[in-house]
């Protein structure tokens, strides 16, 4: 059993008590988290939504494994996904991150046995804030993103922090890499720092309207995000999954990236 | 000599007690690797410079000149390797002035060794020195509290068991100078690919018998980036201003002289 | 007065002498497993045309102790499945008591099924993550070698954590460090586990081990090996690292100026 046998400090003004009020209590030498690394990514146009992350777990200096992916289908039938029309990227603890994913599957699933048709993503996306905040003193340690169609067909995204905050974005990055690719997005997607030439003089120049993107271009802007994100981040690399929902149903994509 | 005093030591460890954090340091998360062979010695470097998980540099140089025929492979704190190699290399320098004689590879390891000891491992710099001197050729490791070792084939830095693995399962005594290279360069490229401190590029170093040495900089390039999918370039205008202010080169003269250089870039350089 | 109003009211030093703090406390913190004690370290594996191999050393270390040399680290599971255990070897000793009911239970039942690794690997990483939320770890980095519901070659990891992840050819412990790179180089993307013969991946397991033995100081020369193909399990626990190469040794002098 582990008692407080620490010497009063030299600091101690007469009393001994700054241990036992200021030092924490040493507890556990166990730690039940760890981070194993990679960035996701998600941005939505007028009628599809697209997810990706790469594909890179690391452990400390180390690869585990070149693929483990971090988007998953969620709601589908069997076992690969076919028929799902929401996915969940998760990005930070990978056990966590496997567990709430297989926690909204479940939920997702006995919704349509239950309700007889499929859960709508803004539902989804209230219900996993739920799932996390019930975890609030023992967090699922991950920085999740859900991605749909909304009822009038219109990319869906959303952006958790670990305890269950969430809101609906245009473009989201999570994961170690998300300070290098946020900025890039906000300027490219949002065009934020971005005026029409020659609008206006001073506070008169007219900001360049974001608009939705159209699918091609957003891809293109995930690789090259990625692709910088790995030239600049050790942790994120290996390789790049894609996956974008359409009212066609989702297609995945995978594009490889460096290994060093 | 008195010694060496700590106490800024002793109170850098109390400020970080009370929460003020270490400035932090570019470091070499590093592969290196050194290997002797029939008639010379290689060593050899990746090319990554990390600060935490970020790529400081793509392209740093982690092969250290000492000598004409010693050279250094350097990881660690990036600051203390380039500092500690200089300041060999210049005393290395001086003292085969003062002896009249060639640089010896023991010497200058003697030089390290005994410098990094005086300071207890807080100058952070771990060594692979090779070289080739009269009396033969010399490969050996140094680390930062100040032990060396003289081997065969050495590896050092993050990435130092990777590329001991492939030391490990392919060196054969007797390696030729094109085994010796290839064997430090595929040593690499396994802390390159399998280490997240090391990446981008091989560096090599040959020092050989009755020849100059040779560095090989970047040998081999197994990471070079691909085109990026999209332009980037911002229609002229595209950046808000609140101001604009003109300065012209009449101005400058009030300040300067200002000559007119001529279109040629050459004519550009100084003379000292 | 003093200004720490914790010290108000207390026996002062310079009179009663430190105060125990301990005794402020009222109860200690509760203790699980902290660290592991009696280990056994790396297991190797790799996936080949038609199985799996994987190898551990029969070494189980008390620190740095070699304390049994006999202690046998693969356990076989029905006759298409191997569990390669690192760490604690009496958390590996209650794991295997667990796959010794559940494989009774299996046979005693019904329905004719039995398990296959994969199902195995999600219990074992199910069971870990599990101890791990309730901060009572066990202490165990495991390998998984068998086949999937599809009867394809199947290797997974879990740890302590619960975290997850599989791949052409995984290493726990040291091996993730020595072994993975050499596997890594032998077998690149471009050999897939297709390419990959019986014989080939055999020999680069023992390869692999003799590095381990050369390089990590909780090793020993005595190993077991086993092989998962579709003929069913091959088990050789009494192997000892061969060809071992030792030239290198005899030019060593010293550590610098020393001759002989």
């Amino acid at each position: 059993m582990t008692t407080l046998t620490g010497q009063p400090s030299s600091e101690a003004i007469g009393y001994s008590f700054s241990k036992a009020t200021s030092a924490p209590i040493r507890e556990h030498s166990f730690y039940p988290y760890t981070d194993n690394g990679g960035s996701t990514l998600g941005i939505t146009g007028s009628d599809f939504a697209i997810l990706a992350g790469d594909t890179r777990s690391v452990a400390g200096y180390n690869i585990n494994s070149r693929y483990a992916p971090k988007v998953f289908k969620i709601g589908g039938d069997d076992e690969t996904g076919e028929g799902a029309h929401i996915l969940l990227s998760v990005v930070g603890f990978a056990a966590d991150g496997q567990a709430l994913k297989e926690r909204l599957d479940a939920v997702v699933k006995m919704y349509k046995y239950q309700h007889g048709k499929p859960m709508s993503v803004m539902a989804c996306a209230q219900r996993l804030s739920t799932i996390f905040y019930q975890k609030r003193f023992f967090p699922y340690y991950v920085h999740a993103i859900l991605a749909g169609l909304d009822e009038d067909g219109k990319g869906a995204l959303y952006s958790y922090d670990p305890v269950g905050s969430y809101e609906r974005e245009q473009c989201r990055a999570a994961g170690s890499a998300a300070s290098l690719i946020m900025p890039f997005l906000d300027n490219q997607v949002n065009f934020k720092n971005q005026y029409i030439p020659g609008s206006g003089e001073g506070h008169a120049l007219e900001p360049k309207k974001p608009e939705p993107l159209p699918r091609n271009t957003v891809e293109q802007l995930v690789r090259d995000a990625f692709t910088s994100a790995v030239e600049r981040h050790i942790e994120v690399g290996d390789g790049l999954q894609m996956m974008v929902i359409t009212k066609g149903g989702i297609e995945e994509i995978y594009y490889p990236l460096k290994k060093d | 000599m008195t010694g060496f005093d700590f106490s800024n030591y002793n109170r850098n460890a109390a400020l970080h007690a009370k929460g003020v954090p270490l400035p932090k340091a570019t470091s070499t998360g590093t592969t290196i690797v050194g290997c002797i062979y029939d008639n010379g010695v290689v060593i050899a470097a990746d090319t990554r410079a990390t600060s935490g998980p970020i790529v400081a540099d793509k392209n740093c140089e982690k092969l250290h000149y000492i000598a004409p025929k010693i050279w250094c492979a350097g990881a660690g704190t990036a600051a203390d390797t380039e500092f500690t190699t200089a300041l060999i290399s210049s005393n290395v320098e001086l003292h085969s002035l003062s002896t009249g004689r060639p640089p010896r590879v023991i010497t200058c390891m003697t030089m390290l060794k005994q410098h990094l000891f005086r300071y207890q491992g807080h100058i952070g710099a771990y060594l692979v020195v090779a070289g080739v001197d009269p009396t033969g050729v010399g490969l050996y490791t140094v680390h930062a509290h100040g032990s060396t070792d003289k081997l065969p084939y050495v590896t050092m830095g993050s990435g130092s068991l990777a590329a001991m693995s492939v030391f490990e399962s392919t060196w054969k005594p007797n390696l030729d100078r094109d085994g010796a290279v290839a064997l430090c360069a595929e040593a690499i490229k396994a802390g390159i690919f399998n280490d997240l401190g090391s990446g981008s590029n091989v560096d090599v170093c040959v020092i050989e018998k009755d020849k100059p040495s040779q560095l090989l900089r970047n040998y081999i390039k197994p990471n070079e980036r691909g085109q990026k999918e999209r332009n980037y370039r911002f229609p002229k205008g595209t950046t808000a201003y609140l101001n604009e202010k003109v300065i012209t080169k009449e101005d400058m003269k009030k300040y300067v002289t200002i000559e007119e250089a001529s279109g040629d870039s050459n004519l550009m350089e100084v003379d000292m | 007065m003093n200004h720490f109003p914790e010290a108000w009211g207390r026996p002062r030093d310079d009179v009663y002498g430190p105060y125990n703090p301990s005794y402020l406390q009222t109860t200690g913190p509760k203790t699980h497993t902290q660290s592991p004690a009696v280990t056994g370290t790396s297991v190797v594996a790799v996936k080949f045309n038609g199985g799996v191999a994987i190898a551990a050393d029969n070494l189980a270390s008390y620190g740095s102790l070699a304390r049994f040399t006999d202690v046998k680290r693969l356990r076989k599971f029905g006759n298409s499945a191997v569990v390669g255990f690192s760490g604690d070897v009496s958390d590996m000793q209650y794991i295997d008591r667990l796959l010794e009911s559940i494989d009774i239970r299996e046979n005693y039942s019904t329905h004719g099924n039995t398990l296959n690794a994969k199902n195995l690997h999600t219990y074992l990483s199910k069971v870990l993550y599990k101890r791990r939320s309730e901060f009572n770890p066990l202490w165990n980095h495991i390998l998984v070698a068998g086949f999937d519901e599809d009867k394809k070659p199947f290797l997974s990891s879990a740890d302590l954590l619960g975290t997850t992840f599989s791949a052409p050819h995984l290493a726990t412990g040291f091996g993730a460090h020595l072994a993975v790179p050499i596997l890594r180089r032998l077998f690149p993307d471009e050999k897939p586990a297709e390419a990959v013969s019986r014989d080939e991946a055999v020999a680069a397991l023992r390869e692999c081990l003799k590095v381990l033995w050369y390089r990590d100081a909780r090793s020993l020369d005595k190993y077991s090996i086993a092989v998962i193909s579709e003929a069913g399990i091959e088990i050789e626990e009494d192997q000892q690292i061969e060809a071992q190469s030792w030239a290198f040794a005899e030019a060593i002098k010293g550590y610098g100026a020393q001759v002989n």
